[in-house]
């Protein structure tokens, strides 16, 4: 495990090095407290607007840095070949992948905190109160980015960073949309057009079961969305991600 | 006591829009004893890297195995006998030298103090103990190879495995990593490297591999692949009168060559020698040197590549 964790902190230390996810992580706190000019807004819906807005943008800044660090990543080592000195070190190549993996959760999971922090002061400073909800809307948002940085990671194991940013990008459009193309196949299409629906809905990665924002903004109960299922899934699906991932480069040559 | 040994080992990829399969490495059969230096040469695309990827876990055999210090290289736990440095090789650049060789160090777990001592040693062997700090992306090229040899090193390595580790250095840098590969020698490692630098490999080569098209062409001890035959007698002779030089020229296999007072000829066999000097020696002549030619790596290098069988890329 201590070589897993030498390649997840080498991987974390390579990202914090970045003067690129710095500008990635400024742009998205100065987004997050543009959402102050929201706060104004009447008829009591100013600190909602802030939530949503806000929670929003840690969604979207998070799945940025998740997709574009991860499509990268296997395939940046390979690429300018310093993959060489670590594969032939006794090391097997799961435990690579698996470092490479955890580091950028990691550095995914402090950008989270940091942003979710951000919004968080910001909302100190208008109501005078700390929100710990968001805190619960955060951790799912830094769960559904685990699922799609094992889908980025995937496809960079066999694919171009290009290639693969449109592949994560459109999975994760789809998983967001999946519970409504499910209600749309059950309203409209045919017997056929159902059970491919239906397939594709359990194979696709069901990130919309992430999505706790509206409950958060809206003060609803937390208690059915955040359940431990919903974690359960969203860790089995990495698992089986990572998996597949690991099972495709076992085989690869590093010509 | 053999330590790499290679058997069958085959290496084929698909290329091109129909997947041809093309064999870049053919059935080869390779033993390296423990602490040799063996030289592997060959011009660039004759199937070194792969051979050397194959060994490393790189790549995967099409056919064959390979074996190092005794286990199957798919074995990774063979690796914590080997230390590896890839051809021009690309480190993470955000590091500094001694952060880069904890790193390395982590991964085969050498404990934390053990390290430290370890990553002192090595950067004062390869001469970077006051670039320790300083992050990579500020080596030069030459400092890069250096702490890249430091990495291959850092586990104490039985066998070292080295692809193209004078390539693009300069004269110096070169001396310095023939020094270094000559250390390893004398403390009882193996060193199995490749090139296509003859030189380096007459300098330092206990053995020698030479790889043409995939196929290992020759192996053998150095003095075996050269030879003890003799290609040419070479004479240095000063003070020819007209009718010495009116000799000189008929007995010469190749033009005589003047340089100030000296002449330089070359003369076919032993017998043909001791006959031109006797005559010369007769006429007043000085004989300063009688060198027989043997010929060099270089030219049984060319002389192979050039065969007409060894010229194209083999196809399964």
């Amino acid at each position: 495990m201590s070589k897993v964790q030498a390649i997840a902190l080498n991987t974390f230390k390579e990202a914090v090095r970045d003067r690129v996810l710095y500008a990635i992580l400024a742009f998205a706190i100065a987004m997050i407290a543009s959402t102050l000019a929201l706060a104004t807004i009447g008829a009591g819906m100013g600190p909602k607007i802030v939530r949503d807005v806000g929670l929003g943008f840690i969604s979207i800044f998070g799945v940025i840095i998740a997709v574009f660090i991860g499509i990268g990543l296997v395939h940046k080592e390979i690429d300018r070949r310093t993959i060489y000195t670590i594969i032939s070190k006794p090391i097997h190549r799961w435990q690579f992948l698996l470092g490479k993996y955890l580091g950028l959760v990691l550095t995914l999971f402090v950008n989270v905190a940091v942003m979710t922090g951000a919004l968080m002061v910001l909302i100190f400073s208008v109501e005078g109160v700390w929100d710990g909800r968001l805190g619960a809307a955060s951790a799912m948002i830094f769960l559904e980015l685990m699922v799609i940085t094992g889908i980025a990671v995937l496809f960079s194991s066999f694919s171009t960073p290009a290639l693969s940013a449109i592949f994560t990008l459109s999975f994760f459009a789809i998983g967001r949309l999946l519970e409504d193309v499910m209600l749309f196949g059950d309203l409209y299409a045919g017997p056929l057009g159902r059970m491919v629906i239906r397939g594709l809905y359990y194979v696709l990665p069901n990130l919309g079961r992430f999505n706790i924002s509206s409950e958060v903004v809206h003060g609803l109960p937390l208690g059915e969305v955040v359940s431990g299922m919903t974690v359960l899934y969203g860790l089995l699906y990495t698992l089986a991600l990572l998996s597949l991932t690991a099972l495709i480069f076992q085989r690869r040559d590093f010509r | 006591m053999v330590v790499l040994k290679t058997e069958g080992l085959t290496k084929e990829y698909r290329s091109g829009f129909w997947l041809t399969r093309v064999r870049v490495l053919h059935d080869l059969n390779l033993e390296v004893c423990e602490g040799e230096i063996f030289g592997y040469l060959g011009p660039n695309g004759a199937g070194k890297t792969t051979t050397l990827k194959l060994l490393m876990g790189l790549i995967h055999p099409t056919a064959g195995r390979a074996w190092i210090p005794g286990r199957d290289v798919s074995d990774v736990a063979v690796k914590a006998k080997v230390g590896f440095l890839p051809e021009n090789p690309s480190f993470y650049d955000y590091l500094t030298g001694r952060e880069f060789l904890h790193f390395y160090g982590e991964l085969f777990g050498i404990p934390y103090r053990e390290r430290v001592k370890r990553i002192e040693e090595l950067l004062d062997k390869v001469g970077l103990s006051k670039a320790g700090g300083l992050q990579l992306r500020k080596y030069s090229k030459g400092m890069l190879q250096r702490i890249g040899l430091a990495q291959a090193l850092i586990n104490d390595p039985q066998v070292v495995v080295l692809d193209e580790p004078m390539s693009g250095l300069d004269p110096v840098g070169r001396k310095e990593v023939r020094d270094l590969i000559l250390d390893l020698k004398s403390r009882g490692k193996t060193v199995f490297f490749s090139t296509h630098i003859v030189p380096d490999v007459e300098m330092i080569c206990d053995r020698v591999g030479i790889i043409v098209a995939g196929q290992l062409i020759r192996v053998g001890p150095l003095e075996d692949l050269l030879g003890g035959e003799v290609e040419c007698i070479e004479i240095t002779a000063s003070g020819l009168d007209e009718a010495a030089w009116v000799q000189v020229k008929e007995w010469s296999i190749r033009p005589p060559v003047e340089r100030g007072e000296k002449v330089f000829f070359a003369v076919k066999t032993e017998k043909d020698a001791s006959r031109a000097v006797e005559l010369l020696v007769g006429r007043g002549v000085s004989i300063h040197a009688v060198l027989p030619q043997r010929p060099t790596l270089e030219e049984h290098f060319l002389q192979e590549v050039a065969r007409p069988e060894h010229s194209r890329r083999g196809r399964p």
